[in-house]
């Protein structure tokens, strides 16, 4: 496959961030407030009866995971609704083509932008936990979680954009959201250590992307980097295979070859 | 000899099993307004696509300015502008920054943009909405703003698909004089349409596609005189009574459209001869005596066509 892609993609990229810049609050509000509620009511209410998990409070436990998982979210829901209503309803990418800019670069800029959301989701997540300070000390690996949410972000931006190429309507991201996002976000250790699961979801959990980054992200921002370059390396291993995909899929349902 | 702005060799387009646009022979030269007249389905918005890169060839030749549209398509969408059928202007942005991330797209350099989405806004007499969300705009302004859009890279060629499909009468004469203004400024315009009135006022030349075949070309007046004849008899009448009818006119050229006969004559003259006859013989609903019009070329052409079908 000859890849039509220049550095060009980054134009659609500057779109999409002035459209975030227009919408900054109701992005920080909505990116902040639903994982501060889960932060807050899981590590406080749960955290009354569960005093210790792993020699931490219940709180700092989860926090990095909550970081991981907004990323998660964060990009997914970019590629899969927001990519598509720019796709279908928009017209966007009909109209961005229609200038020297090729498809390649348009969707190379969405995943991009995916990505961004979700470096931008984790980011704001991380200062809250420090500002919070729901975690003990402050640790200089933390400053390496915003190149971790990216790594995260392509993969979920990758699987979205894939998945936005497949659909037939936008109803159906739900079926990929509730069935394989979902099921992450309460498997991938973010609630309790997955050594805890029997032998086999463990391997079940091994090749799901969430539970490298939960794991990623807890190691970095507790200081204590045991899996962190397997983990980095698993993520971007699958953010390489799957990146293309996009491409090739968008390419078939929008131009037909 | 200059150059094309567009030459088409046995140009087709295939989805499939349809054949789209089927061995499309065609030039049109710089500074014409060339229009695409045809039923829906008839592969004019194809051969646009073709011409400004949406959709790959599946076999052909196409140059764009010269250059060839296979291989060189980027250079060629730098060059060109597109007005698409359906309005897909940035409804997260405002009138002024629609013209402004579109410039970006081409490089065009920001103080620049401002500069020509300015010159722009005022061509299409949008200034006054220039901070507007594109969202509160009516479709004759919309149009205007894809139209100007479509100029910001100060284009050889301006394409447009259906231009003033979905506007009121008003807005439709306002698109046409901005588009005359831009012929009178030396761009290329190609358009399609299936209002005959428009391609009358606005094109140099014009085709009649069908099934994705040409069924003529021509400027509006060649196409009347070669495939109308100048005056048209148009009756109201029960289809019963259309053979009577027709035999007083001498079987002349003519086509039926459910219970409305039209015939083709050679003169006022002999249309209200006919007109006077037949209504001593025949119940008539109502009649109308005309020139003929593009519409009957369209007609004869692509509506027999479609009849057949």
């Amino acid at each position: 496959m000859h890849l039509n892609l220049t550095w060009r993609f980054l134009k659609v990229w500057q779109r999409n961030m002035l459209v975030f810049r227009r919408f900054v609050w109701s992005n920080v509000v909505s990116g902040l407030v639903e994982p501060l509620l889960f932060l807050f009511g899981m590590g406080f209410g749960v955290g009354q009866f569960v005093k210790e998990l792993n020699g931490l409070p219940f709180v700092a436990f989860i926090a990095p995971g909550i970081i991981a998982q907004s990323a998660m979210f964060a990009a997914s829901f970019e590629c899969t609704f927001g990519s598509y209503i720019r796709m279908e309803f928009q017209k966007t990418f009909d109209a961005i083509t229609a200038t020297p800019i090729s498809l390649d670069e348009v969707v190379a800029g969405e995943l991009l932008y995916g990505a961004t959301k979700a470096v931008l989701s984790g980011t704001i997540i991380l200062s809250a936990i420090f500002m919070f300070r729901l975690v003990p000390g402050f640790h200089w690996t933390a400053l390496l979680v915003p190149p971790a949410a990216l790594l995260e972000g392509l993969v979920f931006a990758a699987a979205g954009m894939i998945v936005a190429s497949l659909v037939a309507n936008i109803d159906n991201f739900n079926y990929y959201i509730t069935l394989t996002l979902t099921p992450q976000f309460i498997f991938a250790g973010i609630f309790f250590p997955i050594e805890t699961f029997p032998k086999a979801a463990q391997i079940v959990a091994w090749f799901t992307p969430l539970m490298h980054a939960v794991r990623l992200s807890r190691e970095l921002v507790l200081g204590q980097p045991v899996h962190v370059l397997a983990d980095a390396a698993w993520l971007a291993v699958v953010a390489a295979i799957l990146l293309p995909w996009p491409v090739v899929l968008m390419r078939r349902k929008l131009i037909g070859s | 000899m200059t150059t094309p702005a567009v030459a088409a060799r046995s140009l087709t387009k295939q989805y499939g099993d349809l054949i789209a646009v089927n061995a499309l022979d065609l030039e049109i030269q710089p500074g014409e307004c060339f229009g695409f007249l045809g039923p829906n389905g008839a592969g004019k918005s194809t051969t646009m696509k073709m011409i400004y890169g949406r959709t790959p060839i599946t076999s052909g030749q196409l140059t764009v300015l010269g250059l060839d549209a296979r291989r060189e398509m980027r250079a060629i969408k730098g060059r060109i502008g597109v007005v698409p059928q359906e309005d897909n202007l940035d409804p997260d942005f405002s009138v002024l920054e629609n013209l402004l991330v579109y410039a970006r797209y081409f490089g065009i350099p920001t103080a620049e943009a401002r500069s020509r989405a300015a010159d722009l806004l005022k061509f299409v007499q949008l200034e006054e909405k220039a901070n507007v969300n594109v969202g509160k705009l009516s479709g004759g302004m919309k149009r205007r703003l894809v139209i100007a859009r479509g100029l910001i890279n100060r284009p050889e060629m301006l394409i447009l698909d259906e231009p003033s499909t979905g506007l009121d009468p008003q807005a439709r004469h306002v698109v046409w004089s901005r588009l005359r203004e831009l012929k009178a400024r030396g761009v290329t315009l190609i358009l399609t349409t299936h209002y005959m009135d428009e391609a009358a006022q606005l094109c140099d030349r014009l085709v009649i596609v069908d099934r994705g075949r040409v069924l003529t070309l021509g400027s509006p007046a060649e196409l009347v005189a070669r495939h109308a004849g100048p005056w048209a008899l148009e009756l109201r009448l029960d289809p019963a009574h259309h053979a009577a009818a027709l035999a007083a006119a001498g079987d002349a050229p003519h086509e039926e459209i459910g219970d409305t006969l039209v015939c083709y004559l050679p003169g006022q003259a002999e249309a209200e001869a006919l007109t006077s006859r037949l209504r001593q013989s025949l119940p008539i609903i109502s009649y109308q005596a005309r020139p003929t019009t593009l519409e009957d070329v369209f007609l004869r052409l692509a509506g027999r066509a479609l009849q057949e079908d």
